[in-house]
């Protein structure tokens, strides 16, 4: 009734007005539109700017003079990123460090999640933490630690100058060896930790099934576990290969300054060299790069909401 | 043989926990060293945590970060909250696939892209708005939600997909408006994932680096950067001191909470077992006993 009483015009904005649900929505919709997808944007705006020596160090696109808009695209950044070695380099180098980086953690972090998940229950929980408690402790702490062991006057070196395996220090840190002991250690938990949640809730009858008709434990694990593992599998190595190919501070702090990784050329085009332009195309072709495994990630993590 | 590959199998697990652990052990012990060349140890002291005490650019950092994990932890409840909320109840809905690949890329997103990113948007809109001035505080914050609130969504969507949906039907039914329904029967029930979701980001806000790189002014300095531009020159043996600390409140924290989810665990199989027991007993439905 009250609805007739209101003049035209409010029944109209309530029309247009979204309802409960509308706004329940809209508005971290909005939000992450904002601040998610926006940024991309810009990015992608800037790396078709020309870099300048301004506040802020880029042209506009659109400029509006004489009666005419002008659109100025500058392609100028991504031919130096197709004819420069050095971001050919990094591409391939972040690529190869973050594939190996998740072959190793594969390599180590599926036994350990097989071994926590077939533990006794009391053990396994104390195992778990033990996984999960270095995962909380900060990161760069743990990084930082690992320059104590590997440098040439650290643990690992007078270790084995003790054992007597060595009569000179070897060079552990910035080089390929340290970047790789920083990396598989810290991502590793990000391989555990959804492949052990993976592992305990699959069904324990299959395997025993298995075993009692006579199959070889070795048998059990390549018919059996490993092929109900995959998606377990699948979404532990995205959640490490993603991230570790744009990873910064490890390279930075153990690896060697000749191999750059693409993180830390766009860290220098940016801060050292302030090449917004340029960083930003080196970004947006790193997000081209990194779609098709973050859609294969979305798949997983659709199929499976509690796998993190 | 079986015993073989059980000693093989807890070898292999004591390998990495001494990979896991090494490191960390390191750090506490070298934070009671004396020697100022960091990996020679000559006596215990406490003179790198007396330093600390008085070195004023660390505990400044300390402050900042940790008003800005403060500040990003209720942020991130209350936003990845409501986003949780939406990712359980709507299935699908006008851009519900974009709303879900926005969710879950922050995830995974190398840090370099989105501190890249943010730090561009505000500096268009700085130039069209006037608005943030510089950075500081302010960006650092909207930065670090946004790298907590996927984390904190996927706990309570997680939480809510796993709730008695006939519970919030029934208060419906009996004519409880939405929003009672939310603060007297949803929030209850899903208060803590919301606790757990407020201590991880309240951690990744701590432990972040890339985005305060980023998004940081020259007046604001969270403990990462102070530490990493510490770590660039060299070994210092204050950072040993800090990272004992830090390793000590998180250990605390760990255990603590394993120790209430075990006793939880303990108390709900005993209920059970009771449960169980008065219905052989008396021959019915038995009422779970008072806590």
């Amino acid at each position: 009734m009250a609805r007739t009483t209101q003049p035209f015009y409010q029944r109209a904005l309530l029309r247009w007005m979204p309802g409960a649900k509308g706004w329940a929505i809209g508005l971290p919709f909005a939000f992450l539109l904002v601040f998610f997808m926006l940024p991309f944007l810009m990015v992608l705006k800037i790396s078709f700017a020309e870099s300048t020596m301004d506040v802020p160090p880029f042209t506009h696109l659109l400029v509006l003079g004489q009666d005419k808009l002008t659109v100025l695209l500058n392609f100028e950044s991504y031919l130096t990123i197709v004819q420069d070695d050095i971001y050919f380099a990094a591409y391939a180098s972040s690529l190869t460090v973050a594939f190996f980086t998740t072959f190793f953690c594969l390599l180590v972090g599926y036994p350990t999640a097989l071994l926590i998940a077939n533990a006794r229950p009391a053990l396994r929980n104390l195992l778990l933490m033990g996984i999960i408690l270095p995962f909380w402790t900060s990161y760069l702490v743990r990084v930082y630690a690992w320059i104590g062991i590997l440098k040439d006057q650290g643990l690992a070196n007078r270790l084995l100058m003790h054992l007597g395996l060595s009569d000179t220090p070897l060079a552990l840190m910035h080089n390929t060896f340290g970047l790789y002991v920083g990396m598989v250690y810290s991502y590793l938990p990000y391989m555990v930790l959804p492949m052990y949640a993976f592992l305990v809730k699959m069904d324990a009858s299959l395997p025993e099934a298995a075993r009692d008709l006579g199959a070889k434990p070795w048998e059990v694990f390549f018919t059996i576990t490993l092929p109900l593992s995959l998606p377990g599998m699948s979404a532990g190595c995205l959640l490490v290969f993603i991230p570790s190919v744009g990873e910064y501070v490890i390279p930075e702090l153990l690896g060697s300054s000749q191999d750059l990784m693409i993180g830390r050329v766009m860290w220098s085009d940016f801060f050292n060299s302030i090449a917004w332009p340029l960083a930003s195309a080196a970004t947006c072709v790193m997000v081209a790069l990194l779609l098709l495994p973050m859609a294969w990630f979305q798949r997983v993590q659709n199929r499976e909401p509690q796998a993190l | 043989m079986k015993h073989l590959r059980r000693h093989l199998g807890s070898g292999f697990l004591a390998l990495v926990f001494l990979f896991f652990y090494l490191p960390i052990l390191s750090v506490v012990v070298y934070s009671f060293n004396e020697s100022v060349i960091a990996s020679q140890w000559t006596h215990f002291s406490l003179k790198w945590y007396a330093k600390l005490l008085g070195d004023s650019e660390i505990l400044d950092a300390c402050r900042t970060s940790l008003e800005l994990a403060l500040a990003t932890a209720c942020s991130s409840v209350v936003i990845g909250a409501w986003i949780g909320y939406v990712l359980a109840n709507y299935r699908r809905f006008w851009g519900s696939t974009l709303f879900v690949a926005m969710v879950n890329a922050p995830l995974v997103l190398p840090e370099v892209i989105s501190g890249i990113s943010l730090l561009l948007l505000f500096v268009s809109l700085e130039q069209t708005l006037g608005w943030p001035q510089g950075r500081g505080m302010a960006t650092m914050w909207i930065g670090h939600t946004m790298l907590c609130v996927s984390y904190v969504a996927i706990t309570v969507q997680a939480r809510l997909s796993a709730m008695d949906k006939s519970l919030t039907e029934a208060a419906r039914d009996l004519g409880a408006p939405p929003l009672r329904v939310f603060f007297d029967i949803t929030l209850p029930l899903i208060a803590p994932s919301l606790l757990a979701g407020w201590v991880l980001s309240l951690t990744i806000s701590l432990d972040d680096v890339i985005m305060s790189a980023f998004l940081s002014g020259p007046e604001t300095t969270t403990l990462p950067l102070a530490l990493l531009s510490r770590m660039r020159l060299g070994l210092n043996p204050e950072i040993n001191a800090i990272g004992t600390l830090i390793i000590a409140v998180v250990t605390l924290g760990v255990v603590a909470n394993s120790y209430y989810l075990m006793k939880r665990e303990q108390r709900q199989a005993r209920h059970l077992r009771m449960a169980v027991l008065n219905t052989s007993s008396e021959g019915r439905v038995a009422q779970s006993p008072p806590t």
